[in-house]
């Protein structure tokens, strides 16, 4: 809990605040899934410390919460970039060359697709059509749709986004 | 009430009783169904499905295990078709999995080979894809390696519903499930309690101790090094188990001579630690009696409950009793005493220990057990990794000629020797706390209410007149039962033993694995084993750990008065608590 940072903190007191509702309730485990959706609304992923509280608060040890934690895909076990990338891999797309797009993503970025590249800038994800097909191969990127790609254009793109960071 | 009803096996009609199992009702009728998931102290998975039966008029085969028998049921347990089920399950099973038994550690008593020899598994059809895991080495006690994993769950059910530590769990899900930890930690950032009982009742070798004979093999051959060893009750109570020897014949003499065989040059007993233990504990229960101290007092020799305690119970730190443990006094004696005694620099000594337990390696490396900034015990080995040295250097165990210990640290009292059992170390403090305060010994000396493998155990001792109130409990789980309701009433108790392991050391994580016919945690060969300690204690002349000789002379020689400076320096140590924080949940049977 040391390590967190002044909005981490702001964060954790509004876990906290929620979890005053399940104090010595009973069966109070029943209700982990509902409680891990708002960590996950709160903190965007399901940050260890958060966990951590939950499990004090509601007496939950951190092995079961981890269990059903990784047991569905809704839940991010891992803090997302600040940058989500969605290449697009639907059919026209394909046809197109993301598969070349989104190999040269994974090596610009060092990640595998559902990780985030060791900078924590960018998260890489897969989507299927995004209804762009007249501009395929495409890829979006914070909700910004960039279209008729290559692997060069798209290296250039992410260094554009790297260098609003500098 | 259990009514009386007819099923029928294999079309011969057979009298049992309801409320139970197909597998338990066949059990008791002599068929032993193939099984691998299941274990009876552990509440029923029904994961594995390789104890399917067939029961006339149900569209599928049933697990056994899990499907209670009805009066007039019709099981069949050896039909053809049923046969080749149960063989394909099991060679699904063995699909996932590495295959390399003639390099395993657990060549030889591993569950899943038995299982797929009896099951006539000669072919692999199903050869595909498998899953693929780097191994846990980080912590040095408990190993993980899931890649032999079978996933039958039981090292998960043994963790939460025997020892309530709740450290592992099944992650993700389908082909990538695994049993893990919490935020997939490696085991040394754990909640671990080292206890190694997910070893002893992993079918496979997905948990195992950190193995230490390659660095013990290659020390016993440095002549610059004085090589010495320790080995607990527990060790001689089950080591010739791993020999083909009956559970409960002690191999105290063997084993003596079996370490010599592999260069050790001087032999000790860790009873003789356990007898310091007993004096200072015993001193110090009087103490705290005495000057109002933090009471109940708690004892501190299980290593894995020292590591429970730190991390789900820092509450009660202040009521652990601050004697180290038998091998670590030894140990510590070892470095400072016997190293003076025999004139050399103790950094010369290789201090090794011969345990039954996993935890006593994490022990030993802890820094607040540290000697003049040395190690105590350099080299921690399991009863299983000792069985396996021998083997190994071909010493013929079974037919060795019995050796004695080495002086001084070799005569110890009875009372060193039932440590190992649930209940020993409070029946050895007792004998010795009641001559220390009445000033007469006690003779009444088997405390029959602290014996036997009842979870939690309690007893009055009257010290002339005043009652000091006892209690008693084994497993972790039953520590947790205990310490709730001590929190709530504090006075209850003076003093209480916890042994981390169920029926104490001599169920520890450290002990051979079950053979043929025993099951991992079989209370029947806990029970001998305690009785082998029992055993020697009933034929030592000594059974008190004060009247030990050798005890008064090292105190007067070289410690001085229990609790006095030089027995607390080198005798005891603080413990303080422990990130992660362990939470046990409300209700211990919720998984």
């Amino acid at each position: 809990m040391e390590n967190l940072d002044s909005v981490d903190l702001e964060k954790m007191k509004i876990l906290k605040d929620y979890l005053k509702n399940f104090k010595d309730k009973p069966r109070v485990e029943s209700n982990l899934i509902t409680i891990l959706h708002k960590v996950q609304d709160i903190f965007g992923y399901l940050d260890r410390s958060a966990l951590e509280e939950v499990a004090e608060t509601i007496q939950v040890p951190t092995s079961h919460i981890w269990g059903v934690a990784t047991f569905y895909h809704y839940f991010k076990l891992k803090k997302p970039g600040k940058h989500i990338i969605s290449v697009c891999l639907g059919t026209a797309c394909y046809i197109k060359g993301a598969d070349e797009i989104i190999a040269k993503l994974k090596e610009e970025l060092k990640t595998d697709v559902g990780g985030v590249s060791p900078d924590g800038l960018f998260s890489l994800e897969e989507a299927r059509c995004l209804g762009a097909c007249s501009l395929a191969p495409v890829v979006m990127i914070d909700g910004k749709v960039y279209g008729n790609l290559t692997p060069q254009s798209v290296t250039q793109i992410i260094k554009e986004y790297k260098s609003k960071h500098k | 009430m259990a009514k009386t009803i007819t099923i029928y096996v294999d079309n011969k009609p057979y009298k049992v009783e309801d409320n139970q199992t197909i597998m338990q009702a066949l059990d008791k009728i002599g068929y032993h169904i193939p099984r691998l998931c299941y274990h009876p102290k552990l509440s029923i998975e029904g994961a594995c499905r390789v104890c399917i039966v067939e029961v006339e008029g149900m569209r599928n085969y049933v697990a056994s295990c899990a499907y209670p028998v009805y009066d007039g049921m019709k099981i069949h347990t050896n039909t053809p078709q049923l046969r080749r089920a149960r063989r394909d399950i099991v060679e699904l099973i063995v699909d996932n999995h590495p295959m390399d038994c003639h390099t395993c550690d657990r060549n030889g008593t591993c569950e899943l080979q038995r299982l797929t020899y009896s099951m006539g598994i000669k072919q692999r059809h199903f050869v595909g894809e498998r899953k693929r895991y780097e191994k846990d080495v980080s912590f040095v006690s408990v190993i993980r390696d899931p890649e032999k994993c079978i996933l039958c769950g039981r090292c998960v059910r043994v963790c939460s519903e025997i020892q309530g530590v709740f450290n592992l769990t099944y992650a993700y899900r389908g082909f990538k499930t695994v049993v893990t930890t919490a935020f997939d930690m490696p085991m040394a950032e754990s909640v671990c309690s080292a206890c190694g009982q997910c070893v002893n009742v992993c079918p496979t070798a997905a948990f195992l101790e950190k193995n230490n004979t390659q660095e013990l093999f290659e020390k016993l051959r440095d002549p610059s090094l004085i090589k010495v060893v320790q080995f607990a009750p527990s060790v001689r109570a089950a080591i010739g188990e791993a020999f083909g020897f009956p559970a409960g014949v002690s191999k105290e003499k063997e084993t003596v001579a079996a370490l010599r065989k592999l260069g050790f040059d001087y032999v000790f007993d860790t009873q003789v630690g356990a007898d310091f233990t007993i004096m200072e504990e015993a001193s110090e229960l009087l103490y705290r009696l005495k000057n109002k101290g933090k009471l109940p007092m708690l004892t501190s020799c299980s290593a894995a409950w020292m590591k429970f305690v730190e991390q789900f119970f820092p509450d009660f730190l202040d009521n652990i009793s601050t004697c180290k443990s038998p091998m670590s006094m030894l140990g510590a004696l070892i470095k400072t005493y016997f190293a003076q005694k025999i004139k050399v620099d103790p950094k010369k000594i290789l201090s090794v220990a011969v345990m039954c337990c996993t935890a006593k390696k994490y022990e030993a490396a802890r820094p607040e057990l540290m000697v003049e900034g040395m190690r105590a015990v350099d080299i921690v080995i399991t009863t299983r990794e000792l069985a396996w040295m021998i083997k190994s250097a071909g010493i013929d165990f079974i037919n060795i000629e019995p050796e004695e210990f080495d002086q001084p640290l070799g005569i110890s009292s009875g009372g060193g020797a039932i440590f190992g059992a649930t209940g020993g170390v409070m029946e050895s403090a007792i004998r010795t706390a009641y001559e220390l305060y009445t000033g007469e010994p006690l003779l009444d000396i088997e405390i029959q209410p602290i014996r036997g493998m009842k979870g939690i155990k309690e007893g009055v001792v009257d010290l002339n007149g005043e009652k000091i109130k006892v209690a008693v409990a084994h497993g972790l789980g039953n520590a947790i039962k205990l310490l709730e309701f001590v929190r709530k009433e504090p006075k209850s108790y003076h003093f209480i033993e916890i042994m981390g392991c169920p029926g104490g050391c001599i169920g520890g994580g450290g002990q051979p694995y079950a053979g043929y016919n025993s099951i991992p945690l079989d209370e029947e060969i806990l029970k001998k084993r305690a009785e082998a300690l029992y055993d020697i204690d009933r034929k030592k002349s000594i059974r008190a750990a004060h009247n030990n000789p050798i005890l008064r002379r090292i105190y007067k020689e070289f410690l001085g008065e229990p609790l006095g400076e030089k027995a607390y320096k080198l005798l005891h140590t603080h413990y303080k608590p422990k990130y992660p924080k362990g939470i046990i949940p409300k209700e211990l049977t919720f998984r």
